[in-house]
């Protein structure tokens, strides 16, 4: 299948150009697929530290998960009915030995060999937050006041191919997630909305913070995306880096009794749970730090260097000047 | 078809799909459906059940929170939808 690429504007594309000949991003020949240097990797590690220490402050346990998620999940979490465009599965050869040789030549011939795959039990994970519902439910019943997990930088796929350098089909989401009683998780959400604004600004980043909704699809999603927009159950910290509209850097999401429903979180008292979830998009803020402060981390202002690396910022700009 | 009959088929669709606590059929027409507790995922199904079941397509203007918000509301979204298309 050749999908059709979304088109990169004149400074996403000049943008992506100067990250490729700096090295910072390793092209793979795939739009949206891009391996990173050590320059790269080390403010995108610093900034999922930081991330994660200002949860472990705030009671967070952390969960970690592989980038994979049980097909049956995905099937009974709604996504293919909101997402069916951006879900990527799992496919495997199915058959004997005549099959794997026709695969193999067609597959060398690069033409059409998917007669012979047949879907695994496994779908790319479409967020960071996805397994973590059911591993807190088959705990049982919530503690007092609710659990926060951070499921950390994990990467998540969106079969969205583009030129532009800022949308990924596969990067690194760092998700937080609340479960609780209602009160408790919308002020969650609220708080941590300020508080990521407050990160991103401390990074030197113009962040604003505004309601958004999400990339349903169709119809069906037209009419979805007004009504989380008029509920307000999706914000965003929006910053402009490349291109007409600004880049969202990070989003804080109200599902209601959605998870809580589907996978059967409960509240001490028995009642349905509220869920609410963080995203951070690790890449997206390391871009909007390159293209606002430069290609080069090591000559950040020192006010920004402070925020990442908050022993060696000083002394390490020293030595570079 | 009279007005008495779009608000019992309409209420007949919301017994199929708005997944409510309550019985549809105890609902006053102005009653706030969202505020009687159907999600935003079921009030798109609702969408989608009174297009099949009075053969109408809401265009995108009317695909809002408002237009669904009660069984007034809708009747209202569907006999203007209806006085547009021709009998047949």
């Amino acid at each position: 299948m050749a999908p059709t690429v979304r088109e990169a504007s004149a400074d996403q594309a000049e943008f992506l150009d100067e990250l490729l000949a700096a090295g910072l991003l390793l092209d793979s020949g795939v739009p949206g697929v891009y391996g990173h240097d050590e320059t790269f990797e080390d403010v995108r590690e610093r900034l999922a530290d930081r991330l994660s220490a200002e949860a472990a402050q705030r009671g967070a346990q952390r969960l970690r998960f592989p980038p994979v998620l049980p097909r049956r999940q995905l099937e009974s979490s709604g996504y293919l009915s909101s997402f069916p465009h951006l879900a990527g599965n799992v496919y495997a050869f199915d058959g004997d030995e005549g099959a794997a040789q026709r695969q193999s030549e067609r597959a060398a011939a690069h033409e059409d060999w998917s007669e012979f795959q047949q879907p695994t039990e496994l779908s790319m994970m479409p967020a960071a937050c996805y397994p973590v519902y059911p591993a807190i439910a088959r705990r049982g019943r919530l503690p007092e006041g609710g659990v926060f997990v951070d499921a950390g930088g994990a990467w998540v796929f969106r079969h969205e191919p583009s030129h532009d350098p800022m949308r990924r089909q596969i990067f690194h989401q760092h998700e937080l997630v609340r479960i609780g009683e209602p009160d408790a998780v919308l002020e969650w959400r609220d708080e941590w909305a300020n508080r990521g604004l407050e990160i991103l600004r401390g990074l030197g980043l113009p962040a604003e913070l505004d309601v958004a909704n999400d990339p349903f699809f169709g119809r069906r999603g037209r009419m979805l995306a007004r009504n989380q927009q008029a509920d307000k159950l999706k914000l965003e910290l929006l910053v402009p880096i490349a291109g007409p509209e600004p880049t969202a850097c990070a989003s804080f999401n109200h599902h209601r009794d959605h998870f809580g429903s589907t996978y059967g979180l409960e509240l001490a008292d028995g009642s349905t749970a509220h869920t609410a979830c963080l995203g951070f998009g690790h890449e997206r803020i390391v871009l909007a730090m390159l293209r606002i402060h430069g290609l080069d981390p090591a000559r950040w202002p020192v006010s920004v260097r402070a925020q990442l690396w908050p022993q060696k910022g000083r002394d390490e700009r020293v030595e570079h000047d | 078809m009279s007005s008495d009959e779009t608000v019992a088929d309409i209420r007949g669709v919301l017994a199929e799909q708005a997944r409510l606590p309550v019985d549809p059929g105890s609902l006053g027409v102005d009653e706030d459906l969202f505020g009687a507790g159907m999600t935003s995922h079921a009030s798109v199904n609702v969408m989608l059940a009174l297009e099949d079941r009075f053969d109408i397509e809401f265009p995108d203007a009317m695909l809002t929170r408002d237009a669904f918000s009660s069984i007034g509301a809708i009747a209202s979204a569907v006999s203007s939808l209806k006085a547009e298309t021709p009998a047949g």
